[in-house]
């Protein structure tokens, strides 16, 4: 059985080039557009990680971690933000909310996969 | 040895670490590059040194210490792992356990000379090595927050890509963890220290913890020796550094790369068990086999009379008695490996000396003998390793010409068959010279020129004594013992020797020894008044003696068994019975080795238990008795050594033939 990523992103070519990445590297992913809609996804599924931006409409990356770390399912789920190198103060945010491990933009498809296997140990 | 002297268990313990030491010595003799048998040796010597000055073993741990530094060098990739070093390292081994069991006996100026050598041996790596294939070894202590797990950080996966940089040793810390009621289960209360050794630098380590690094408390330093001797409470790498209720969790939770696991030098005999003196050991068999006599009176007893109470608590005395003999049995059975061991380093010394290469394979080390058997094994095993090294493997050069591999394998087995361990040695050197055996032979009045002996026969002559003192005569003869030395403690254990050989393909010695030498199952027979023990194992089977053979009193003469003749002895003319014998004599066929006798009693007693009780120093020198016994009605029955009565027997119808 693959593991299963949820990707959450507002720009549908990101969330592309996430998908096909993963999927390339043998993981199942679904995608959310915001974090409301990745929590309602997160509820009906269960997810081996989660990747999410940080910047959306509707509910932001922020409060989305926050609000999955609540639910106890997700107690211990990796969660990986995207973020850029000049928002340091963001990064410190999303690591407090709960976040697990990030990954900078613009960045290589490979690394992507490189931080998946980081935190789902393979 | 008192058990509860802290001194004393030092001792113990040092001689297993010894013990251990020589066989990862010895394994790194095969392998010097191996670097996990660098580390377990250096751990070896670290805990000499580090108890050894605990207890007072002063000289031993100033010793321990130089060499344990050179073995660091190596581990650290400052040193080359060489044979020299191993050879030195060996050779310091003996200086240590002199310096801890005999300080007294210790040579100062050994122990410097030692200390040069092994400063020799010591090939520092070329300074131009390049640094970034140097293995350096790192100490790694981090802690984790404590909602790490809840953000979806796996601590166990941050260990794991540890240990894929390249050997570490993780030591979990449980100093943080609360009582039950204050646990939370998501929570990381364990902290961990790790001994990393690694190519990789510095930089990669700290990758690791990329995701983790701004929370956590992390301290990489590299390693030094100097750490270890030194550790400070709470953060030590070593578990005997921890505080002792950690003790137990470590013990499930040090983790090793696998790689590393496995090639762990089994620990010599460690093996949870308890310590008891062989002397308490001794005491307990006398003492059972005084309960296995008590309990044949008690038997004889109960059989004459006709309470049936007395009987049947008589026969459950005796399914007790014998359990109880074969468990005691039991616990005086060592596996043979412990002596084994020691032989690596015979054959590691001597082929080095003579400039051969050999093998050695152990085979059945888990043959299990009476401790008391393999005690006095160690030296006729020696002698004929040393034999088969001297002269029966040839040198490399005489190997190639006979179209052998340049290594000459010796292999050292142990099995059981029966009642009896069966050790061989065998190698596959050149051979005996049967032509020159049989001159020497010959040549000593030994045998006939023309007399046409089989091998095995042949071969028998090495073992006599003096055949084997005259030097380079086989291939078996001997550095200081001989043979016939050999021979004499083999069959003082009540065992045989056999050897066989092939021409240019190699000798085979085998030792056929009894199980125990404690108790033995006999056969007890009447000869005029008295009565005797036959170990049954030699007994082949009893007939009575026709009449007409019996005519000729004062004679050994030749029994007809299906077709085989069989001399035999009148043990009632041999031991002056006075008594008229009986009408019936009946003859106990008896084998020792190839040849079988007849020996003629009155009466064929029975089955008999018996606990050997060794006959005094006045009467050792009787040949025809290996001990006595006490029956179950107190009396003393002697036993009967057979290969001596055989011996004798044919000894005996020589003369007759001689004279006639």
């Amino acid at each position: 059985m693959p593991k299963t990523i949820l990707a959450v992103d507002d720009s549908a070519s990101m969330r592309q080039m996430i998908k096909l990445t993963l999927r390339n590297a043998g993981y199942e992913v679904i995608e959310a557009g915001d974090g409301q809609q990745a929590l309602t996804q997160a509820r009906q599924n269960a997810f081996h990680m989660i990747l999410t931006d940080l910047n959306m409409p509707v509910m932001d990356g922020m409060v989305f971690i926050r609000e999955l770390r609540k639910l106890p399912a997700y107690m211990g789920v990796p969660i990986v933000f995207v973020t850029t190198e000049s928002d340091a103060e963001k990064k410190q945010q999303a690591k407090a909310a709960g976040a697990t491990a990030w990954i900078t933009k613009p960045f290589q498809p490979e690394q992507l996969v490189a931080v998946a296997k980081k935190v789902l140990g393979e | 040895m008192n058990p509860t002297n802290p001194q004393d268990i030092f001792k113990q313990e040092a001689q297993e670490l010894l013990a251990q030491l020589e066989t990862t010595l010895l394994d790194l003799d095969n392998d010097p590059g191996d670097m996990s048998l660098i580390d377990a040796a250096f751990r070896a010597l670290h805990t000499i040194k580090g108890s050894g000055s605990m207890f007072g073993f002063d000289a031993a741990a100033a010793f321990t210490h130089h060499v344990e530094t050179a073995f660091d060098q190596v581990r650290q990739g400052k040193a080359a792992p060489n044979r020299d070093l191993i050879t030195v390292a060996l050779r310091a081994r003996d200086q240590m356990r002199l310096l801890i069991e005999r300080p007294e006996e210790a040579d100062p100026a050994a122990e410097e000379a030692l200390l040069a050598s092994l400063h020799q041996s010591l090939q520092p790596i070329a300074a131009n090595a390049s640094p970034s294939s140097r293995e350096q070894t790192w100490r790694i202590n981090m802690r984790l927050p404590r909602d790490v797990m809840a953000n979806g950080t796996n601590p166990l996966l941050l260990l794991d890509e540890l240990r894929s940089l390249g050997s570490a040793t993780v030591t979990p810390l449980t100093d943080e963890i609360p009582v039950l009621q204050e646990f939370d289960p998501a929570a990381c209360y364990l902290s961990w220290d790790i001994v990393l050794k690694t190519d990789k630098p510095r930089e990669a380590i700290e990758d690791v913890f990329i995701f983790v690094r701004d929370e956590m408390q992390l301290e990489i330093t590299p390693f030094e020796s100097g750490a270890a001797q030194t550790p400070d409470p709470g953060a030590a790498p070593e578990t005997e550094g921890l505080p002792e209720k950690t003790g137990a969790v470590l013990a499930g939770k040090v983790h090793e790369t696998p790689k590393q696991e496995a090639r762990q030098p089994q620990p010599a005999a460690a093996s949870a068990s308890v310590r008891v003196t062989a002397e308490r050991l001794d005491e307990l068999m006398d003492r059972v086999g005084e309960l296995v006599i008590t309990q044949s009176r008690l038997k004889q007893i109960a059989a004459s009379s006709s309470d049936q109470q007395v009987r049947a608590v008589a026969e459950e005395i005796e399914r007790l008695a014998l359990e109880l003999r074969d468990t005691t049995m039991g616990i005086r059975m060592v596996p043979i490996g412990s002596l084994f061991g020691r032989f690596r380093r015979v054959v590691h010394d001597l082929s080095r000396d003579l400039g051969k290469q050999v093998n050695l394979t152990m085979e059945g080390e888990e043959t299990e003998l009476d401790k008391t058997v393999i005690e006095q094994l160690n030296d006729p095993l020696v002698h004929l390793i040393r034999n088969s090294i001297d002269h029966g493997i040839e040198g490399p050069d005489e190997r190639a010409a006979a179209g052998k591999a340049p290594a000459g394998q010796i292999t050292l087995s142990a099995r059981h068959a029966g009642t009896e361990v069966h050790i061989t040695i065998a190698d596959d050197g050149r051979g005996l010279n049967r032509e020159r055996i049989r001159q020497r032979a010959i040549e000593r009045g030994l045998i006939t020129a023309d007399a046409s002996i089989s091998d095995a026969e042949l071969f028998q002559v090495v073992f006599l004594p003096g055949f084997s003192t005259v030097s380079e005569v086989t291939n078996l003869s001997g550095r200081g013992v001989g043979m016939d030395v050999v021979k004499r403690t083999i069959e003082a254990l009540r065992g045989k020797i056999e050897l066989s050989s092939m021409p240019n393909l190699g000798a085979k010695v085998t030792l056929r020894l009894p199980l125990t030498l404690a108790i033995i199952d006999g056969l007890l027979v009447r000869i005029g008044q008295a009565r005797y023990v036959l170990p049954l194992s030699a007994v082949e089977e009893c007939v009575e003696l026709p009449p007409c053979d019996s005519a000729l009193p004062g004679q050994c003469s030749f029994l007809n068994i299906r077709g085989e003749l069989v001399p035999f002895l009148r043990l009632r003319e041999l031991f002056a019975a006075r008594t008229p014998p009986d009408r019936y004599q009946k003859v106990v066929v008896v084998a020792a080795g190839d040849m079988k006798a007849g020996l003629v009693v009155d009466q064929v007693i029975g089955n008999h238990q018996t606990v050997i009780k060794s006959l005094s120093k006045l009467h050792s020198g009787i040949e025809m008795f290996s001990g006595a016994t006490i029956l179950g009605d107190g009396a003393v029955a002697l036993i009967l050594d057979i290969p001596h009565l055989v011996e004798f027997g044919q000894a005996a119808e020589e003369t007759m033939r001689d004279a006639a």
